[in-house]
């Protein structure tokens, strides 16, 4: 028997007796959410080439306000409130993404998955489960400055009017100058909405809200209610909600990937319209 | 029989250092076997606690080459042949002798959670449940109280914040009684002020730890989230409750 002198545990940041590679998964999701915060931020800032007759990019749909002097921007009448104001800050570029993107965002942000992978990838707290997580003098979770995450059920409810607009999208995307017709575009924007749907209609504070909250399903008159079967839907997709949350993560960037490369004229987009 | 190399924790609270043992490793063993054969071959004050090897009783807890682990249900051939395994006593609880830790706090905690309170009983004396609603509650029975998410959890290992922070287990505990069909007790501002749900930072390593593959965080912790959201963040589910009034029906 040979023996050595050490430490039962470390407490040192990051230690671990761990041997197999924790690290990866922390990195990998952290540099995969880098990528599409990257991404987005650069798309949003171009303030063009967002629509391609009749598609629309998911990052700047609804488009609150338009500038129609753009190169690739959607037809003025499509805008909610009219043409981009002349007051708008001119180190801003007039991009309707701008608008828009703190509703998703601010959804994504909130998410019971999307806090756990960036607690480990980010704040290292902890960076992989029994490796020693970030020291720090008094640990506060979510009571203090975390609060905010509270609000992650109205963000939901913000989220849902997306899912209806970018409905609303996929809808518009079946109709070139007034003819019926399907292009890649239209299979895109579609798949792009169910991914989302996916996502959304399988969030913790919805499964909570529709009938995780009630105590018995059954004890009003021995029949189950409409919240119980709810709740059951909602729990088979919040089993793979971190599953639908990548997909329809990077299916929205390769959505606005699409549209702006049909736009600006690089990708031919196939379709019944043949034109 | 193949000879393996093992790296076991020795010592108590006061010090220690690591072990390293040569045992000849049968087919089909699990790592509580190899503890055995070191007690009997070569180190017979080498204390481990165990009871049922067979992953029910929850007490061979322990840290196998750095997871938090039941030590008879981790087979040896989930290793390479050349690594060496090393085997720690759980972390976040006092180191009483080699493996054993002293998980007393913990029935501390339990002991501050108030207990399961039915309603009156119906005209006929039999209380009725149906099995769709006692199923939420059912899932968190499932707990051997092995610990190893208690062990698991940063708040309570890394934070030292046991003063402020039941741990998951206590966490589900206290769902299999808030959402109980019978129960008529209301703990959700304890779970918020006392019990530390906000301690919670949802990275469900409790969860990837459990040997019941108990959904610790979605099931438990989250619900309970959600219901101290309605309690206290959410103005219009305040407003809903402060209208009709009591939790329970």
């Amino acid at each position: 028997m040979k023996e050595t002198q050490t430490q039962a545990h470390s407490t040192n940041f990051a230690s671990t007796n761990r041997t197999d590679l924790w690290w990866i998964e922390p990195m990998a999701t952290g540099f995969g959410f880098l990528c599409f915060v990257v991404y987005t931020t650069w798309a949003m800032f171009q303030a063009g080439y967002y629509y391609a007759a009749p598609y629309l990019s998911p990052l700047y749909s609804p488009t609150l306000m338009i500038d129609p002097t753009a190169a690739g921007s959607a037809p003025l009448g499509t805008a909610w409130f009219g043409a981009w104001p002349g007051w708008w800050p001119k180190f801003l570029p007039p991009s309707p993404a701008m608008l828009v993107l703190i509703g998703p965002l601010s959804f994504r942000l909130t998410c019971y998955y999307y806090r756990k992978f960036y607690y480990r990838s980010f704040f290292a707290t902890p960076p992989a489960c029994a490796v020693t997580a970030l020291p720090q003098k008094d640990y506060k979770g979510e009571t203090h400055l975390l609060l905010f995450q509270n609000i992650h059920r109205y963000c939901l409810y913000i989220a849902i009017v997306y899912i209806l607009i970018l409905t609303c999208d996929v809808f518009r995307a079946f109709f070139k100058d007034g003819q019926f017709g399907v292009g890649v575009g239209t299979v895109v924007l579609y798949i792009n909405v169910l991914l989302l749907s996916k996502y959304t209609f399988g969030c913790h504070a919805l499964r909570h809200l529709l009938g995780g909250r009630t105590d018995c399903f059954s004890c009003a008159n021995g029949k189950e209610h409409l919240g119980y079967s709810l709740w059951q839907k909602v729990t088979h997709l919040n089993e793979n909600h971190m599953f639908w949350a990548w997909v329809s993560m990077i299916w929205v960037g390769f959505t606005d990937l699409y549209v702006r490369m049909v736009s600006m004229g690089i990708w031919h987009d196939f379709n019944t319209w043949r034109h | 029989m193949a000879e393996r190399t093992f790296r076991v924790w020795r010592g108590d609270k006061t010090g220690g250092k690591f072990a390293e043992y040569k045992v000849d490793v049968g087919k089909g063993w699990v790592v509580l076997d190899v503890i055995h054969r070191i007690q009997a071959t070569q180190a017979s004050d080498l204390a481990c606690r165990w009871n049922c090897k067979a992953g029910k009783c929850g007490s061979c807890s322990m840290e196998i080459n750095g997871k938090p682990r039941l030590s008879c249900l981790t087979r040896m051939n989930s290793f390479k042949e050349d690594e060496v395994v090393t085997i720690q006593p759980l972390k976040t609880f006092p180191i009483m002798k080699d493996l054993v830790t002293d998980v007393s706090w913990n029935y501390t905690q339990n002991k501050r959670i108030a207990p399961f309170k039915p309603g009156p009983r119906p005209k006929d004396g039999q209380y009725r449940m149906y099995q769709r609603d006692v199923e939420r509650s059912q899932e968190f029975r499932k707990c051997i109280e092995c610990y190893l998410c208690q062990n698991v959890c940063h708040v309570l290992r890394d934070q030292d914040k046991k003063d402020k922070f039941v741990g998951p287990r206590f966490m589900i505990r206290l769902a299999s009684l808030e959402m109980h069909p019978l129960d008529t007790e209301d703990r959700i501002e304890k779970v918020m002020n006392e019990y530390g749900s906000g301690l919670c930072n949802i990275t469900k390593c409790c969860t990837d730890v459990c040997p019941e593959h108990i959904h610790i965080t979605d099931n438990a912790i989250i619900p309970l989230k959600e219901r101290v959201v309605d309690r206290f963040f959410d103005p219009i589910a305040i407003i809903l409750h402060k209208i009709f009034g009591k939790k329970k029906s």
